[in-house]
C-alpha cells in the first residue's frame, strides 16, 4: 500500500488521518470512537452496539427516513460496527459526493435524538439480531468460552449484550452513553481516496472543529486475574455436529510478542486475515490442518486472534469429524502445540508466513475502503504506525522468538476448552 | 478523476477466443501487485442424475485433491506458500473457479488451474476424506434456518423442475456417489468448449492471454456433452406454504416470493430497479421500513432478484422470532400487494436510478469486482461496452416498465411461502 499520509489533531482533540489514493473516483471516510463492549457494566451490556444502531435513527437535520435514502441516492455504501474496544462508522461514496457523508458524521456526533419510540422499535430489532446469533452453535459456544475466560475484565460479554439487559435498558441509559463517549477528543477520523488533502482538511475543520470537546471518557480497566488451571466446559444444543474451541490468552496487539505469535498462528492454522475488505487464503497445509483434518479427526480447523487494547484470546476452533470424539482431536492439537514448543521452526517456514502476509496485504490494498479502514482501526489499539511497519516487524521474527512465545502463551493451564455437544446425534 | 474512464469497456478489456474454444477476457490494473482469475465451464448440477444429486459439487470439490503430477498436499503447499488461493465450485448450469495471487505467481496459479481441470486423479483416500466433509457440511446446513428456508422455497417454486434440487445433494445421494461416477462426470462434461476465463490485475492483457494459451491452449476433449434443455416451469396456481421444522432454534427464517426474470429478459433492469425500491434501497427499502423500522420484527428483512440463465426468482427474506412469523409474512405480502397495485413513485424511481449509477464504481474498485463484471458480460452476452452504457440503460427505465415487470411476475395470490425453524 502507498505510504504517505497526513496526520493532524484538531483543536478539539479530533484526530484526523488522510491518505490520497487516485486510482478510482471513490472516497472512503471512517469515524472511529473509542468505545466498545469493554466500556459496559452489568445491566448495560450491549449498550455500545445499541447506541450504534440509534445513530441511524436520525437528527433534526437528517431525520431517520432521509438519512439512509440520502446516502443511497448518491450511490454510497455506509455501515457501522461495534467491537470490544471501538465503534466505527463509514461511508464509501463517489468522490464528488463524500461531503454528504462528512456532514452526516459531524451532525450525528452530537445531535442524534434517541426518540423513545425509536428506542422501543430498535430494542426488538436487536433482540432479533441476538436470536439470529443464538441459532449458531459456534456463537453459543464462543459466548460461554469468553465469559469463562474473563471474570474480571469487561471483555467477558458478547458485543451484542445479554438478553436480560436488552430487555431492560432505558432510553436515558443509551443517551447518556452516547453523550459520554461521542466527543471529538474520543474519536479518530480516517479518510482515503480521490481527494486533495489540503482541501479535505479544510472541509473537516469547517464541519468538525466547532464541536466542543468533552470530558475525557473513563474506560473500564479491570485487569483479568491470572488463570490457575485449565477450564473445560460444554454447551449443549441442536444439531449433529460437535465443535471444540480451545482459547489461549494472547497479549495486547501493541505487545512485541504479538508478531511472533502472528507468525506462529500462520504456521499452526494458516494466516489470519485481518483485512475487513479483501479475502484471505486457505489453510490446507498448515500444521493443524495436516494433523487434524488430513488425519480425519476434524473436518475443519481454524485459528485466529484479535488485535485488542488489552490481552484477549487466541481461539482454535475444530469441527469434529462425525466418526471421532472431541477428546481425540484435542489430544492431537496438544501434540502439535508441544511440537511447536519443543522444536524450532525452519527459516523456510517463517519466510513462507511472511510471504503469505505480504500477499494478503496486497489483496487488501486493491480496495480504498480497506485502506481507510486500516488507518482508523490501527489507531484503536495502537497507532497507524503499527500497521505501516507490520510486515517489517514480521520479517524480524526469529525461530527462537517463535519457540519462546509457543511456550509462554500456549500453556494448557491458562486455557479454556469448550465443547459443543449436539443433542440430535451421538457424541461418542 | 473521470468516472466514465474508470469503467471497464472495449478500450481496456482484451477478449480473445482460443482455437480450442476457450474465451479469455483480461483487464490490467497496476495499482496493486495482485491478480485475480475467475471463470466457468459448462459442467453444472443440471447434469446430476437424481439418485446421485451432488455429483457436480463432489467433482468440483475433488479437482484439487490430486493430479497426475501433484498430490493434494503438494498442490496446496505450492499455492499457500505463495499466499495464493484457488478454488472450484458448482452451480446449476456451470462449474466455476476463482483464484488470486501476487502478479509474480500468476504462472503458478494457471499451472495449478490447468492440472486440476485437465488431469485430476480423484485419489480414493482423498475422496473418502472429502465425502465426510461434504456430509458434515450437509449436517450443518440442515441446522441452518436460512439454508433450509431457501431450499424449501425452491422446492415450492420450482416443483418438478431441476431448479428445485439442492446442488449439494443429500446424505443418501452423496453416500452413493463412487469414484467411477466422478471420473465419468469429469470426462464427459469438463472441456474447453464453453469455458471462459478472466484475468484482472497487474499483468498486461497480451501477456495474460499468452499465459492462458501456454497452459490451456492445447486442451482438447472429444464428445464433450451438451447441457440438457430445461423443462418448462410449472407456475403456482395458488399460494403454497411449507414449514420446515428445526427444533431448538430461537429464530426462524422466512422466504416469501415468486418467479423472476432471466438475466437477459427485457424486464430484468426494470425489475431490478423496482426490487431496489421494494427491499434494498436505504435500509432494505419498503420491506425493511415496514418489517424492521416500524414493526421492529426483524434484524434483516429484504428482497432480492435471482436472475440467471434460466427462470429466476424474486424473493423476500426475513429472520424473525418464531412467534412473529405470521405477522411478518402478512406485512410482506401487504407490501408486495402495494408494489403491484400502485407501482413506484417518480421520486422512488429517481432515487433508485441514482443509486444504481452512483454505486457502480464502488462495485468495480477491486480486481475481484472487475472479474465478476467481465464474467457477467460474457455469461449474459451483454457486450464489452455494457458498463459504459449502463447509466443510460438505468435511466431509460420508466415507472410503467417497473409496474409491468412487477405485474408480470408477482401475483400475491400465488406466492411461495417457506419457513424454517422451530
Amino acid at each position: 500500500m502507498t505510504d504517505s499520509h497526513t496526520e493532524i489533531t484538531l483543536s478539539n482533540g479530533l484526530k484526523v488521518l488522510l491518505k490520497e489514493i487516485h486510482t478510482a473516483p471513490i472516497i472512503s471516510s471512517w469515524l472511529w470512537y473509542r468505545v466498545g463492549s469493554r466500556d459496559e457494566v452489568q445491566g448495560r451490556t450491549g449498550i455500545s452496539h445499541w447506541v450504534e444502531h440509534m445513530q441511524f435513527k436520525g437528527t433534526p437535520q437528517f431525520p431517520a427516513n432521509l438519512l439512509d435514502k440520502a446516502i443511497s441516492r448518491e450511490g454510497g455504501l455506509w455501515n457501522a460496527m461495534t467491537y470490544l474496544d471501538w465503534t466505527a462508522y463509514y461511508e464509501t461514496m463517489p468522490a464528488d459526493k463524500i461531503d454528504l457523508g462528512l456532514r452526516l458524521e459531524s451532525d450525528r456526533m452530537m445531535n442524534s435524538e434517541f426518540k423513545p419510540e425509536e428506542v422501543a422499535s430498535e430494542r426488538t430489532v436487536i433482540m432479533s439480531e441476538r436470536e439470529g446469533s443464538e441459532n449458531e452453535p459456534l456463537f453459543m459456544l464462543g459466548e460461554v468460552v469468553q465469559q469463562t475466560a474473563f471474570r474480571v475484565h469487561p471483555y467477558h460479554h458478547e458485543v451484542i449484550g445479554d438478553m436480560a439487559d436488552l430487555r431492560t435498558m432505558t432510553r436515558d441509559d443509551l443517551y447518556n452513553h452516547y453523550r459520554e463517549f461521542y466527543v471529538p477528543n474520543n474519536a479518530v477520523m480516517a479518510i482515503a481516496g480521490d481527494f486533495e488533502s489540503d482541501k479535505m482538511l479544510a472541509r473537516i475543520r469547517e464541519l468538525f472543529e466547532s464541536i466542543p470537546s468533552g470530558k475525557e471518557p473513563t474506560r473500564v480497566a479491570r485487569e483479568e486475574l491470572q488463570q490457575h488451571g485449565e477450564v473445560r466446559l460444554s454447551v449443549e444444543g441442536p444439531g449433529s455436529t460437535s465443535y471444540v474451541q480451545a482459547c489461549y490468552r494472547f497479549p495486547a496487539a501493541s505487545h512485541p510478542d504479538f508478531f511472533p505469535l502472528t507468525v506462529l498462528d500462520s504456521l499452526l492454522a494458516g494466516p489470519s486475515n485481518l483485512n475487513m475488505f479483501g479475502g484471505g487464503i486457505s489453510n490446507k497445509t498448515s500444521r493443524l490442518y495436516r494433523a487434524l483434518v488430513d488425519k480425519e479427526l476434524a473436518v475443519s480447523v481454524h485459528g485466529g486472534a484479535s488485535a485488542t487494547i488489552d490481552p484477549f484470546l487466541y481461539g482454535i476452533t475444530m469441527t469434529i469429524h462425525p466418526k471421532r470424539k472431541p477428546e481425540e482431536a484435542l489430544a492431537v492439537l496438544d501434540k502439535e502445540l508441544k511440537r511447536a514448543q519443543e522444536e524450532k521452526v525452519s527459516k523456510e517456514e517463517i519466510a513462507r508466513a511472511i510471504k503469505q502476509a505480504r500477499a494478503i496485504f496486497a489483496y487488501g490494498s486493491e480496495n480504498i475502503t480497506n485502506q481507510a479502514f486500516w488507518m482508523g482501526y490501527a489507531e484503536m489499539f495502537a497507532t497507524y504506525d503499527w500497521f505501516r511497519t507490520y510486515l517489517d516487524k514480521l520479517a524480524k521474527v526469529t525461530a527462537k522468538d517463535i519457540q519462546r512465545v509457543a511456550n509462554e502463551y500456549f500453556k494448557p493451564q491458562s486455557r479454556v476448552v469448550g465443547t459443543y455437544v449436539p443433542q440430535d446425534g451421538k457424541v461418542r | 478523476m473521470d468516472k466514465r474512464k474508470s469503467l471497464p469497456g472495449p478500450n481496456d478489456i482484451h477478449r480473445e477466443i482460443l482455437p480450442n474454444g476457450i474465451t479469455v477476457l483480461t483487464r490490467s490494473n497496476f495499482n496493486s501487485p495482485s491478480v485475480v482469475i475467475g471463470g466457468y465451464l459448462d459442467a453444472g448440477a443440471l447434469f446430476d442424475p437424481d439418485p446421485k444429486l451432488g455429483l457436480a459439487d463432489f467433482v468440483t470439490s475433488a479437482l484439487m485433491r490430486g493430479t497426475k503430477k501433484r498430490t493434494f498436499d503438494t498442490i496446496y503447499n505450492e499455492l499457500e506458500s505463495a499466499g495464493a488461493s484457488l478454488g472450484f465450485s458448482s452451480g446449476v448450469h456451470k462449474s466455476g473457479f476463482h483464484g488470486r495471487s501476487l502478479a509474480e505467481d500468476l504462472p503458478l496459479l494457471l499451472t495449478l488451474l490447468t492440472e486440476s481441470l485437465t488431469t485430476p486423479t480423484f485419489p480414493k483416500v482423498e475422496l473418502e476424506k472429502l465425502r465426510a466433509q461434504l456430509l458434515t457440511g450437509l449436517d450443518i446446513s440442515a441446522q441452518d434456518t436460512a439454508d433450509m428456508a431457501s431450499q424449501t422455497f425452491d422446492e415450492i417454486l420450482f416443483k418438478d423442475h431441476p431448479y428445485s434440487r439442492p446442488e449439494e445433494g443429500n446424505h443418501q445421494t452423496v453416500k452413493r456417489i463412487t469414484r467411477d461416477d466422478l471420473v465419468k462426470f469429469h470426462r464427459e462434461h469438463f472441456g474447453p468448449r464453453g469455458m471462459v476465463i478472466v484475468i484482472v490485475g497487474a499483468v498486461e492483457g497480451a501477456e495474460a492471454v499468452k499465459q492462458v494459451k501456454r497452459s490451456l491452449g492445447a486442451w482438447q476433449v472429444e464428445d464433450q456433452k451438451e447441457a440438457p434443455a430445461l423443462p418448462p416451469l410449472k407456475m403456482l396456481k395458488k399460494t403454497v406454504r411449507k414449514h420446515h421444522r428445526i427444533n431448538g432454534k430461537s429464530q426462524s427464517d422466512l422466504v416469501v416470493g415468486t418467479n423472476g426474470p432471466m438475466r437477459r429478459d427485457a424486464e430484468f433492469m426494470p425489475a431490478s430497479l423496482g426490487n431496489n425500491i421494494l427491499g434494498q434501497f436505504g435500509l432494505m427499502g419498503r420491506i425493511g421500513d415496514v418489517v424492521r423500522e416500524k414493526a421492529g420484527l426483524a434484524y434483516y428483512a429484504h428482497s432480492s432478484l435471482s436472475a440467471g440463465l434460466g427462470p429466476g426468482s424474486w424473493e423476500v427474506n426475513a429472520g424473525v422470532n418464531p412467534s412473529n412469523v405470521a405477522k411478518a409474512s402478512e406485512l410482506i405480502v401487504g407490501e408486495l400487494k402495494r408494489f403491484v397495485d400502485d407501482g413506484v413513485t417518480p421520486e422512488e424511481l429517481k432515487d433508485s436510478q441514482e443509486n444504481f449509477v452512483g454505486r457502480l464504481p464502488l462495485s468495480l474498485e477491486s480486481n475481484g469486482g472487475v472479474a465478476n463484471a467481465l464474467l457477467n458480460i460474457e455469461r449474459h452476452d451483454l457486450g464489452l461496452d455494457y458498463y459504459q452504457r449502463y447509466e443510460g440503460l438505468v435511466r431509460d427505465v420508466t415507472r410503467e416498465a417497473v409496474l409491468n415487470a412487477a405485474r408480470k411476475f408477482i401475483d400475491v395470490e400465488k406466492l411461495a411461502v417457506a419457513v424454517a425453524g422451530a
